[in-house]
C-alpha cells in the first residue's frame, strides 16, 4: 500500500520517524536507506535556500550557526509553495522567538530587509512617469496629489540601523553601524533592487504616500528635518513613482 | 497649514526637484539585458531557486544548540535606540538566551 502524503510529509521533516511504511526500493524492500538519502536532500536544498536569500543574516551569525538555525527553521516552515525564490518569507517572525538568536535584536528587520530586496528583485516591471507631467498639475491643487508607486518599491522601517548593518555586511561599504533607527528605501531604479536612506523625517511620509494618502495628509507626519524637494527628487530619478490622481 | 498653502508649498517643492533631475537624467535609457550580471552578483539578487543544490552536504540537524553566532555579530557595537542599552553581539548574553 501506498503511505498517505501526511505519513510522508511527517516522515519527511523528522529524522526521528522511521520511513512511510509501503515505500519500497529497487529489490521491493523497504526503502529506509533511500528515504534517507530523499530526506537529507530535501533538508540540505531548503538550508540552501535559505542561504541564498539571507546572506546577510548568514555573514551576522556564522556559516555553522545559519546551518542549524536552519535546520530548525525549514522543520517548522517547509514550502508551502514550489516557488523556491519566495521560500522564507517567515523568517522575521521565526527569528523574533528564537532563543539562541536572542541577543541579536536586530536580526529580524536585517531578515525584513532581505527579503524586500527579493521581492522587489522578482517583482513586476513597471513604466514610471515622465517627471514633467507632475509639473501640469495646477499648483493650487497639489494638496491632492497621490502617488501611484512602482511595485518594487518596498519601505523597511526598524528601530535599529539596518541599512548600516545590510551595507557593512553585503559588501556595500561604509563604515561601523551608527546606533541610531534607520529606515530603508528599497529602490530598483534599473534592475537591481537597493536599498537607500530617505532622509531624514521621511520615513512615515513615505508610509503614508505608500498607503495611499494624499501629499498633504502625508505632510502632516513629517519629522522637523524633512526635505520635500529632495525627497521628490528621490522618488523621480529611480523610476519610483508610475502614476499619479488627484483627490477632487 | 491650509491646504492651499499646502499646494504652494508642494508645487515650489516639486520645482525645485524637478531643476535638480534635469542634470541627473543621462542614465536613464538603459535597455533591459539579460544574462550579463556578474557571477555571484545575480544569484544573490534573485534569491534562491536559482540553483540545483542538495546533492552532497550533510544536513546539520539535531543538537546543535551549543551553538552561538560566530558572524561579524561579534565585532558590532550598536545601542539599541529604544533603551539606549548596549547589548550587540555579546556571546555572554546570547548564552543567558540559551533554552535550558
Amino acid at each position: 500500500m501506498m503511505p498517505g502524503q501526511t505519513e510522508f510529509t511527517a516522515a519527511l521533516m523528522d529524522a526521528s520517524r522511521p520511513a512511510p511504511q509501503g515505500l519500497r526500493d529497487g529489490r521491493g524492500r523497504q526503502a529506509g536507506k533511500r528515504f534517507d538519502v530523499y530526506r537529507n536532500n530535501v533538508a540540505v536544498s531548503l538550508t540552501e535556500a535559505l542561504e541564498a536569500g539571507f546572506p546577510v543574516i548568514r555573514k551576522l551569525v556564522g556559516d555553522e550557526f545559519f546551518r542549524a538555525m536552519a535546520g530548525v527553521f525549514l522543520r517548522a516552515h517547509p514550502p508551502a509553495s514550489p516557488l523556491m525564490m519566495h521560500y522564507g518569507a517567515e523568517m522575521p517572525a521565526f527569528l523574533e522567538d528564537f532563543g539562541p538568536a536572542g541577543g541579536l535584536p536586530y536580526l529580524p528587520d536585517v531578515a525584513r530587509l532581505e527579503l524586500a530586496l527579493r521581492r522587489s528583485y522578482h517583482a513586476a516591471d513597471a513604466a514610471p512617469i515622465d517627471p514633467a507631467s507632475l509639473a501640469a498639475v495646477p499648483p493650487v491643487a497639489m494638496a491632492g496629489l497621490r502617488l501611484h508607486f512602482a511595485p518594487a518599491v518596498i519601505l523597511v522601517t526598524s528601530s535599529f540601523p539596518i541599512l548600516d548593518i545590510w551595507r557593512v555586511n553585503s559588501g556595500a561599504g561604509g563604515g561601523a553601524p551608527r546606533p541610531k533607527e534607520q529606515t530603508a528605501l528599497v529602490l530598483r531604479p534599473e534592475f537591481d533592487p537597493r536599498p537607500v536612506d530617505p532622509g531624514p523625517g521621511a520615513a512615515p511620509v513615505l508610509a503614508a504616500l505608500i498607503e495611499g494618502a494624499t501629499l498633504a495628509a502625508s505632510l502632516d507626519r513629517a519629522g522637523p528635518e524633512f526635505d520635500l524637494p529632495a525627497l521628490l527628487g528621490l522618488l523621480l530619478s529611480n523610476g519610483v513613482i508610475t502614476g499619479f490622481d488627484l483627490e477632487d | 497649514m491650509s491646504n492651499h498653502s499646502k499646494s504652494l508649498v508642494i508645487a515650489a517643492s516639486l520645482a525645485t526637484a524637478l531643476s535638480g533631475l534635469a542634470h541627473t537624467a543621462t542614465a536613464q535609457e538603459q535597455e533591459k539585458c539579460f544574462g550579463v550580471s556578474l557571477a555571484g552578483e545575480n544569484d544573490c539578487a534573485a534569491g534562491p531557486g536559482t540553483t540545483c543544490a542538495g546533492t552532497s552536504t550533510v544536513d546539520y540537524q539535531g543538537n546543535a544548540w551549543t551553538l552561538v553566532p560566530a558572524g561579524t555579530c561579534e565585532e558590532m557595537t550598536i545601542t539599541d535606540a529604544s533603551d539606549g542599552v548596549e547589548r550587540m553581539g555579546s556571546l555572554e548574553e546570547l548564552d543567558r538566551d540559551l533554552p535550558g
